[in-house]
């Protein structure tokens, strides 16, 4: 590592710490309905989108309406989504006459985008025409962002609300998350990549002869507005296959430091909306510090890993895979957040990066992506955790656990449990099966532990509903895209559900003070105890699976064998 | 019941703010006020387009600079990297490959080649390379040229990127606006 390493690093966590306060209480406000500045530019647009859909905006929702109306709007986007892709070739705005894309790799794609996944098991520049992508696959980056925010506010109105049925209204939080949150910043942001050189244009690909006089066709396509939105709301699908490494999605040093800060900047003013909305900013603060520790922890080891010399080639900091603009720490310090995060986006290929960093990445995605986190699925993610924390401290002291005036019982820490194990089990079945059947096992791209790891990582990508990937895995086989489409749903879905209805046993409860023996949930103690069962939690789940893939690449590796 | 409608209703009104106004406008805008970031930084030579500034093309004779290594043999249809892991014999033997080959190409280089120029880049299409990588390939085309190996190095020192803000990043060198500069400077427009 060197100092400029350093700088980036502090840079990024300076304003990383910076923008979580104004952009915390900016939400804050949007969702209690509150006005904002934005209110009067955008207030009609809100009012417009109620009267167009028949929402009557006053109307409060227990938690189940809202977890069915929730579940309706996913199944009418994963239909929308669905067979746009399969009359493609029929429809406008496709200047290079793409065909249909198939049954499988279809319903793959429409299940990854509304999960907020955004696994792809196509290449874009090959696959989508410039209607599919801005009209399926970009809008489905916004609601898919707005559906993780929505579920996070709702758990938090359970926490906040005493001896309430309701946890507000669904169609509002998400019309509001849109017009005054993700759409404002997403404007200002394309305009910004577009300056960056990132393409926005309906132009079809265009033909170049080469200085040495070879053809070669170039594709272009409405890409900044996408990419906007695929880092602000982490869904991370690349407008192009090669992701945030092509050129023209991420072209420059500066761009590529917005995006990662985008990355996070939605998961982390989160923690201060926490805060606010359940009036302890106090404990909003100590769930971001857990957060930054867990991230600077890893990413140092992801680092130190890949700065380390490969005895394999006898050099340090292999350039396989990353783009010079980017240089090994860019490379390592992306591939870091974007795993944290439920992004997915990647600027370097992680398939190629040093075994141990690509077991970072796999980690932070098996710990939950709770680290900042997907937009929205980052807090709820890591509030389960803070419940589990919460309830064995009060297991070891031996009196009802309660978390900021609650009594955590039964029931919500039979939700909790659902939820943690829920995708702990999808990646492991899905792992041990594929790595058993032939039909699975003929997508292999590389040989030994690394092959191996490409399965894991597919199901821990999948399930997790973070999308990067081990590319050299052919993903795009009737078998793949159906299991992985299974294990997204069960890995968001299976979250959810149980989250919804924590928030609505938790909003009926009555406020019990805190007393002497209460447990203190916003002290550097509490943070170390949530690190601890994090990880805990994390290290026996999926130790033995990372032993198998990563951590036996890594021994062989620095004993010279390859594969 | 409600639900179902209210769903469908908000999905027309999302699809159509959100998939058409949305990119729509944002096109028009970026189209007025950033026209050769947004359709993709092409260059033209005698009316015919040569290439984009952003994507790598492929270079393989003595009087150019070569840029990385690349998994799709430069055809952006589709991008991408090889994927191949670090302890891979492929990988193995493809650098070991292209070191012989620089190796060969570059006689008076005594050193081992920068390994930007060994290892294959992400996106396949990387069009940058980092300086040491001209640096190392810059006799060679001042030989093949007949040009000074100063004027080379001149050239690369005006072209060089530097990291943005003084610290993001790493400096780089473009690998066609150099071989452009270089045709350029030998009075080939």
């Amino acid at each position: 590592m060197s100092i400029n390493d350093g700088l980036q690093f502090i840079l990024y966590v300076a304003i990383l710490i910076g923008i979580t306060p104004p952009l915390g209480r900016f939400m804050a406000r949007v969702f209690d309905g509150e006005k904002t500045r934005l209110h009067k530019p955008l207030g009609w647009l809100e009012t417009l989108v109620y009267r167009l859909s028949g929402i009557a905006p006053k109307e409060e929702m227990d938690w189940k309406s809202y977890a069915w109306a929730f579940m309706i709007f996913h199944l009418v986007g994963f239909f929308v989504l669905l067979v746009l892709q399969m009359v493609q070739a029929g429809l406008p705005l496709n200047p290079q006459n793409l065909p249909n894309v198939s049954w499988h790799s279809a319903l793959n794609t429409a299940v990854s985008f509304i999960t907020n996944t955004n696994w792809q098991g196509y290449s874009g520049e090959v696959t989508m025409s410039y209607l599919t992508q801005m009209l399926g696959l970009a809008v489905q980056n916004f609601l898919s962002a707005a559906c993780g925010i929505v579920v996070a506010i709702a758990l938090t109105r359970g926490i906040a609300r005493r001896s309430s049925s309701t946890i507000g209204n669904f169609w509002v939080d998400l019309t509001r998350c849109i017009v005054y949150i993700l759409l404002p910043i997403s404007v200002v942001y394309t305009l910004f990549l577009v300056s960056q050189g990132v393409v926005q244009t309906l132009s079809s690909y265009v033909d170049v002869v080469t200085l040495e006089g070879v053809k070669q066709s170039i594709p272009l396509g409405p890409a900044a507005s996408q990419v906007a939105i695929k880092m602000l709301g982490t869904n991370g699908g690349g407008f192009f296959n090669a992701n945030a490494a092509h050129p023209f999605e991420n072209p420059t040093p500066l761009a590529n430091f917005v995006q990662i800060l985008s990355i996070f900047s939605i998961g982390a003013a989160l923690t201060y909306t926490y805060g606010v909305m359940t009036k302890n900013r106090r404990h909003g603060w100590v769930i971001f510090g857990t957060m930054l520790a867990v991230f600077v922890g890893l990413t140092l080891l992801s680092l130190v890993s890949e700065y380390a010399k490969n005895p394999v080639f006898g050099l340090p900091g292999i350039m396989e895979g990353k783009e010079a603009r980017f240089g090994v720490f860019n490379s390592v310090f992306f591939s870091t957040i974007t795993t944290s995060a439920s992004c997915g986006a990647v600027n370097a290929m992680h398939a190629s990066l040093s075994p141990l960093s690509g077991g970072v990445a796999m980690l932070n995605m098996m710990l939950g992506e709770i680290i900042f986190g997907g937009v929205g699925a980052g807090l709820y993610g890591m509030l389960l955790f803070v419940l589990l924390t919460v309830f064995i401290a009060g297991l070891m002291v031996g009196r009802t656990p309660e978390y900021l005036g609650k009594k955590i019982e039964a029931k919500e820490m039979t939700m909790v449990i659902i939820a943690i194990l829920a995708p702990c089990a999808t990646i492991l079945l899905g792992t041990g099966i594929s790595a058993v059947l032939p039909a699975a096992l003929a997508s292999l791209g590389n040989k030994g532990p690394h092959g191996f790891s490409e399965i894991l990582y597919a199901f821990t990508s999948a399930a997790a509903n973070n999308g990067s990937a081990f590319a050299g895995l052919n993903a795009n086989t009737v078998y793949y895209n159906l299991m992985l489409a299974l294990a997204m749903l069960l890995g968001r879905f299976a979250i959810i559900v149980p989250v919804f209805a924590i928030a609505g046993s938790l909003a009926q409860k009555k406020y019990s003070p805190p007393s002497a023996g209460t447990f203190e949930t916003d002290t550097g103690l509490f943070a170390l105890l949530l690190v601890s069962v994090i990880l805990i939690v994390g290290a026996l789940t999926f130790l033995p699976g990372l032993s198998l893939g990563p951590i036996v690449e890594h021994l062989m590796m620095i004993k010279g064998q390859t594969f | 019941m409600k639900n179902l409608v209210i769903s469908l209703r908000i999905s027309v009104v999302f699809a159509v703010l959100l998939g058409l106004l949305y990119p729509l406008a944002m096109t028009a805008i970026s189209v007025l006020v950033f026209p050769h970031q947004a359709g993709g930084e092409f260059v033209t030579r005698q009316g015919q387009a040569v290439g984009s500034i952003l994507i790598a093309q492929k270079f393989s004779r003595p009087e150019y600079f070569w840029p990385r290594p690349s998994a799709i043999d430069f055809n952006p249809l589709p991008s991408g990297g090889s994927n191949l892991g670090l302890a891979s014999q492929d990988l193995k033997k493809a650098v070991e490959e292209r070191r012989l080959k620089l190796k060969a190409a570059h006689p008076e280089q005594t050193g081992e080649p920068p390994q930007d120029l060994l290892f294959a880049s992400g996106s396949g299409l990387d069009p940058h390379i980092s300086p040491e990588a001209a640096e190392y390939q810059a006799q060679r085309v001042a030989r093949t040229r007949s040009l000074a190996l100063e004027e080379v190095r001149r050239l690369i020192e005006s072209v060089r990127e530097r990291r943005q803000i003084g610290i993001l990043g790493e400096s780089t060198v473009n690998v066609l606006v150099l071989d452009l500069a270089l045709d350029e400077a030998q009075g080939k427009k």
